[in-house]
């Protein structure tokens, strides 16, 4: 083949079973994760009497309603407990391999796709949930569908989809101390927008990319569906073929030979065209925090709430009042002075074991201001950070250690953000209500809701990252 | 899934940007079957304050607006979490067409699953007709998917809607059924798949 093809164009040809004559393709699912919300889909199938086409390439996890603080044998809702239980009669009853709420594998699906091996670089991911781009951090096209098309790809294990507009982003350079994936996201959405991406498929480039660990990459692609993109997704290299040897349920022997041989020609081609380019300069990349209620709404934690007066636009500065309303700020406010109520580290965005230890070590020695939960991405990073000591850091800082799941990232387990209260979170979405009705979410990475929760207000953690003895 | 061809309703004009999945149904009514009534809580907490009081300067509320099946909104409407239940609230409260500049990806996939018409329009159209809507509320708004037109009172245009799911709309197709007709298609590409990238089967 001779014809040059960025690193989308290859995944979607090797997954393309056949295109029709209107432009809508049919794809081969490689794997397909579903969650108690998947229940919606599990009815339409009950409803034709239909079986699960591959078992075999479908697991199930239970993360969005599974209780992460105090006890898990019994669940006090019954609400909560019918949603956990449904998941279970679902795997069980059509033979999807489960990871239960008392499974030493459990966690958040886009934690534990990657760590159990299942999420590998060119394969085709999909799930009933947007953060599902989160697993294009391994060369692989995932991306979130709904209840309809869920119960489709149970049904058939394919998909219709059109095939995306191509979009690259490269961040070169080199980012600062205590800046992080999560930075590098909240840069480029706050650039960009909530919809600046909407259409397209992003392949993230550049020296800066390149430079992340795959807990990072899985970050920045996790984030991607803020701007609206279909899917993220990085080139597999190196860091990503030591990530994935060794992992259960990846490849051995010889066949992760003949992986290691494909993986290899994952990427974009010399001279391969896109129909958008974005460049950032990583060096100039600050930590950052969202102040409003899009999370396209992030600015450097040194710079102040926005002043819709100065807005020409009325529809613009309509969106930035009703958010400074909700948000309860004032105009002009600088950000480093909005006190926080309560800190949040967890989620499938920044809920991995180097997330844990970079506020761990933020934490250390020092105490929270605020009260706070840390809900690790999964049973077993919960076990490593253990391990590792990271639980007693959280707990003397006074942060509560938790188990986990999703949590208060959406809150449908019942732990939830007060009415008014404004949280600092390592979340994705700073939307209205979206910790609670009435929450305030800040977003940010998780050394600065370390930062936040030291200092009892937005503040910048380069100023506690001097070397110290702790 | 019911057809859409063309409706003749009043429209509500919503004029924000982002509306989000998390606004048109809050997650705590995720592990609401269907038959529950979704189409209640539709955009509760916009619609509602916290003691579970109308909002009354909420658009939706308005005598006028409350009868209607078609929303005219901001771009980027439906961003966000990719919750079907969300297109399920819309279409249970009465709305069959939302008219706005953009939309999120998953839910106007999502949409279309479920017979609610997303109608793109440019956004000095969407903000001309959302003006029209707050002068006149009683304008019936006319949506024909035929036509590809939309008009009402003084106002008259096209809408953008994909050719795919246009003629899936029109016609109240189902996408599983027309998958099953290329089976023989599907069983040869996984054959020759599992030799070609044996890698990709999960091992354990």
């Amino acid at each position: 083949m001779t014809e040059v093809q960025t690193l989308i164009d290859k995944l979607w040809v090797a997954h393309e079973i056949l295109r029709r004559d209107d432009g809508e393709s049919l794809l081969w699912v490689d794997r397909h994760y579903v969650h108690e919300g998947s229940f919606h889909a599990f009815s339409r199938l009950a409803e034709r009497g239909a079986a699960v086409a591959e078992p075999g390439f479908t697991f199930g996890v239970a993360d969005h309603y599974v209780p992460t603080r105090g006890p898990r044998d019994s669940i006090g809702n019954p609400e909560i407990a019918r949603m956990v239980r449904q998941i279970e009669e679902n795997a069980a009853r059509h033979r999807i391999k489960l990871f239960g709420l008392n499974d030493r594998r459990q966690g958040i699906v886009h934690v534990v796709g990657p760590e159990q091996g299942l999420t590998l670089p060119g394969l085709l991911v999909v799930c009933g949930d947007s953060h599902t781009s989160t697993h294009g951090a391994l060369g692989a096209f995932a991306f979130g569908i709904g209840a309809s098309e869920v119960a489709h790809v149970l049904m058939t294990q394919t998909i219709w989809q059109r095939r995306p507009k191509r979009m690259r982003v490269t961040v070169d350079g080199k980012t600062a101390p205590g800046n992080a994936a999560k930075d590098i996201a909240l840069t480029i959405i706050g650039k960009i927008g909530a919809d600046g991406a909407t259409g397209h498929a992003v392949e993230f480039a550049g020296s800066a990319i390149r430079a992340l660990s795959i807990e990072g990459r899985l970050t920045l692609c996790n984030m991607s569906i803020e701007a609206g993109a279909r899917c993220g997704m990085v080139a597999p290299d190196a860091t990503t073929f030591d990530y994935v040897k060794g992992r259960p349920f990846a490849p051995k022997g010889t066949a992760l030979e003949q992986a290691f041989d494909a993986w290899s020609r994952l990427k974009t081609d010399d001279g391969a065209e896109f129909e958008r380019e974005v460049c950032f300069d990583a060096d100039a990349i600050a930590p950052i925090v969202t102040w409003g209620t899009s999370p396209q709404h992030a600015l450097p934690i040194d710079a102040s709430v926005p002043n819709p007066a100065g807005e020409t636009d009325p529809a613009r500065a309509n969106e930035l009042r009703e958010a400074i309303d909700y948000m309860g700020l004032r105009p002009g406010q600088k950000l480093t002075e909005v006190a926080i109520d309560r800190a949040f580290i967890g989620s499938c965005t920044n809920a991995r074991i180097e997330d844990l230890r970079a506020a761990a070590a933020v934490l250390a020695g020092r105490i929270s201001k605020v009260p706070g939960l840390v809900s690790p991405g999964s049973s077993l990073v919960k076990r490593q950070a253990e391990e590792e000591g990271l639980d007693r850091i959280f707990r003397d800082s006074g942060l509560e250690w938790g188990e986990s799941g999703c949590s208060m990232c959406v809150g449908i387990n019942g732990d939830l953000v007060a009415p008014g209260e404004r949280c600092a979170s390592t979340t994705n979405r700073n939307f209205r209500g979206r910790q609670g009705p009435g929450a305030r979410t800040h977003l940010m990475s998780p050394v600065m809701v370390a930062a936040a929760a030291v200092a009892g207000h937005l503040s910048d953690v380069r100023s506690l990252m001097a070397p110290r003895k702790v | 899934m019911e057809k859409f061809t063309r409706i003749v309703a009043p429209a509500c004009p919503l004029n924000v940007t982002n509306i989000n999945t998390d606004q048109l149904l809050p997650a705590r009514y995720l592990k609401w079957p269907r038959s529950a009534g979704l189409g209640k809580v539709l955009l509760q907490d916009l619609r509602f304050d916290a003691e579970g009081h109308e909002r009354p300067d909420f658009p939706l509320n308005q005598p006028d607006f409350r009868a209607a099946k078609i929303v005219v909104a901001g771009r980027n409407f439906g961003c966000g979490s990719s919750r079907e239940a969300a297109v399920y609230a819309l279409y249970d409260y009465g709305i069959r067409c939302v008219i706005a500049p953009s939309f999120g990806d998953i839910f106007a996939g999502n949409a279309i699953q479920n017979g609610l018409l997303t109608a793109t329009v440019r956004d000095e159209v969407a903000g001309g007709l959302m003006s029209q809507l707050t002068a006149a509320p009683k304008t019936l708004v006319t949506v024909d998917l035929e036509k590809q037109t939309i008009s009402g009172g003084d106002f008259s245009c096209g809408f953008g809607v994909d050719p795919v799911r246009r003629l899936r709309l029109l016609n109240g197709w189902d996408d599983i059924a027309l998958t099953e007709n290329f089976r023989d298609r599907i069983t040869a590409f996984k054959a020759t798949d599992q030799t070609r990238r044996a890698w990709a089967i999960p091992s354990d």
